[in-house]
């Protein structure tokens, strides 16, 4: 069902692309719009943002706001990017072999997803995060683990609403391979359920991956990233609020943008 | 009513089957994790050879795994956690005064957000299509969408610090009035957070009644409008309160983010800090209480929700709707 309230979304949509756009270019070129390196400067300290040369102002080590959120970007985003793609790849192998296949597959793989999905994702990313000590792809891996589950019941779902209709008929009375259905027919069918899946993932890695960095967790302590700089800016907020409320500021907007888009797809292709 | 026993019997044995699986996986982790738990045991004094075997003796620190898993598990299961590290303390002394912190606070913000959330979407759905909705909507969606602890930095720094009319941090002086006035923020932004949840549930399954037969008849029959809500919020109170469990998933993993903005000496302050400190009884336990509190409730709302409406298997299709939220509970 189309609700109303969201058919008036366009502009926001619009709106919502253009930032994606100019985060894209933070994330592919942050020389381009971050000129100056991560400068340290302790003996300037945070001062208040508009201060001559820093449109933002600058941390407690003396760098400048605006770079570090710039070059936050890649930290921020290239984790929920690998994990949307990692959870699709498990997903989309073990949805379709669960919904082709059925029988003792799925039972084995939906009881597997059952029970991964009953449990609270973000405390036993935070624990294992924090336990294995590891970097930030250990977290990356944690959370590829913990999200596959939904794509895994995405896929599987939307195979077997395919599987049963004409046209894959057809195609098993022509005899052609199991992969060769998958990947030929029914994929392309679904394709769309997964791009919308795709983007809400990014979405809800973001806000995971933000939230283990800003608990000091994947991220190296100085690293530019956008949780650990909210986290680092705190420490400064009566001197320059702005460290940390442009890190939360551009987690927030862009995970909203993420979202607004997604759910724009999602709309798009229901209807249709 | 045999259905139902099989349904009940049948959610207490998944529940049952996680929790044996979820606390595997937290002891594992803590066991092959890098660091000496022995070396942490001796603190500050000098860390002789002997020391060290005669506490890895005494903690059973050499046995083999599955040996210190029986031996924790039996421990669990007779409430005994052990001892922190840290302090020396049993577990349970340690982590109470922390726990009764959050529990205040989670239950303030699931108050808050039951009350805003069915509020706010019916309102929502009554004025759908209107200026009112719209803005319940995007309020709904920026809920969801943005991370709590991002939130609560904006809040912290616009209402405390810019309009001071909170205190900044902590939990004051430890009186009841004063504990409630330093948790009313930390319980805003969560509710902030999680109430989009039940807006955007309660809403649509509010449209869906509305284009039914009954709704439609008791229009004709000129009922009040009041009492068509009423009607139709009783038919509705199976996904609305699937995604009250929702809520609570999320507060929990919420309040540790939320906890550390506000430095509020909490459960999820206790657990950062005693993961840095390698304390490991005082980590298996939070994580395995918090845990624990998740998978029993999201159990007690399946359960719950097949007893209101035996008919719907729908109680798991509700998840779908809030995918972006539910992922970081």
């Amino acid at each position: 069902m189309k609700s109303p309230g969201y058919g008036k979304m366009p502009v926001g949509v619009m709106v919502s692309s253009a930032f994606l756009l100019l985060v894209l270019v933070c994330l592919l070129f942050p020389d381009l719009l971050a000129a100056s390196p991560l400068k340290i400067d302790t003996s300037l300290g945070a001062v208040p943002a508009g201060s001559p040369g820093h449109v933002l102002g600058t941390d407690s080590l003396g760098r400048d706001v605006l770079d570090l959120t710039i070059r936050g970007t890649r930290s921020a985003l290239l984790g929920p990017l690998a994990i949307a793609l990692g959870s699709i790849v498990i997903g989309l192998v073990l949805g379709s072999l669960a919904g082709w296949f059925g029988g003792v597959p799925d039972w084995i793989i939906s009881r597997y997803a059952d029970i991964t999905l009953s449990m609270p994702t973000l405390l036993l990313a935070i624990v294992a995060a924090s336990i294995l000590g590891g970097g930030y792809w250990v977290s990356v891996a944690v959370m590829i683990i913990l999200y596959s589950p939904f794509d895994i019941r995405l896929v599987r779902s939307a195979v077997i609403a395919q599987k049963n209709k004409p046209y894959i008929e057809s195609a098993l009375i022509l005899r052609l391979g199991t992969p060769r259905i998958l990947a030929v027919h029914i994929f392309p069918n679904i394709a769309h359920i997964i791009l919308v899946n795709f983007f809400l993932n990014i979405a809800a890695g973001l806000v995971s991956m933000s939230s283990l960095s800003y608990l000091g967790l994947g991220v190296a302590p100085g690293d530019a990233d956008w949780g650990r700089q909210l986290a680092d800016g705190k420490g400064a907020l009566f001197d320059n609020p702005m460290a940390s409320v442009t890190a939360g500021l551009a987690i927030i907007i862009t995970a909203i943008a993420v979202n607004v888009v997604g759910n724009y797809f999602s709309e798009r292709t229901t209807i249709g | 009513m045999k259905r139902a026993a099989g349904y009940i019997a049948k959610r207490i044995l998944e529940l049952i089957v996680s929790l044996v699986l979820l606390s595997f996986v937290i002891f594992s982790l803590l066991y092959i994790a890098p660091g000496d738990p022995a070396r942490q045991l001796v603190g500050t004094k000098k860390a002789t050879p002997e020391l060290l075997a005669r506490i890895r003796e005494s903690y059973g620190l050499d046995d083999p795994f599955f040996v210190q898993y029986k031996r924790w598990i039996e421990g669990v299961l007779h409430f005994d956690f052990g001892k922190s590290i840290r302090t020396d303390q049993t577990v349970i002394e340690y982590v109470a005064p922390h726990a009764s912190v959050t529990l205040q606070l989670v239950v303030m913000a699931l108050v808050l957000s039951v009350i805003f959330g069915l509020m706010l979407g019916i309102v929502a759905a009554k004025s759908r299509g209107t200026k009112r909705d719209n803005v319940i909507n995007t309020l709904a969606l920026v809920g969801t969408s943005a991370p709590s602890f991002a939130v609560a930095l904006l809040f912290l720094y616009v209402f405390a610090l810019k309009f001071g009319w909170f205190p900044i941090y902590g939990i004051g002086n430890g009186s009841f009035g004063d504990s409630l006035r330093h948790l009313a923020l930390p319980s805003i932004v969560l509710t902030f957070g999680v109430s989009a949840l039940i807006v955007k549930i309660t809403r649509s399954a509010l449209l869906t009644e509305d284009s039914k037969d009954y709704t439609t008849f008791m229009r004709a029959r000129a009922v009040l409008p009041a009492r068509i809500t009423f009607v139709q919020l009783k038919n509705v109170s199976a996904p609305v309160l699937t995604s009250t469990g929702l809520v609570l998933a999320n507060l929990v993993a919420g309040t540790i983010l939320v906890e550390s903005v506000f430095s509020i000496p909490g459960l999820g302050n206790l657990l950062a800090s005693s993961v840095t400190f390698h304390d490991v009884p005082v980590v298996q336990f939070i994580a395995l209480a918090l845990a624990f509190i998740v998978c029993a409730s999201s159990a007690l709302v399946d359960i719950l929700v097949f007893l209101i409406d035996p008919l719907s298997g729908k109680a798991r299709s509700i998840h779908k709707i809030s995918t972006a939220g539910e992922k970081n509970r």
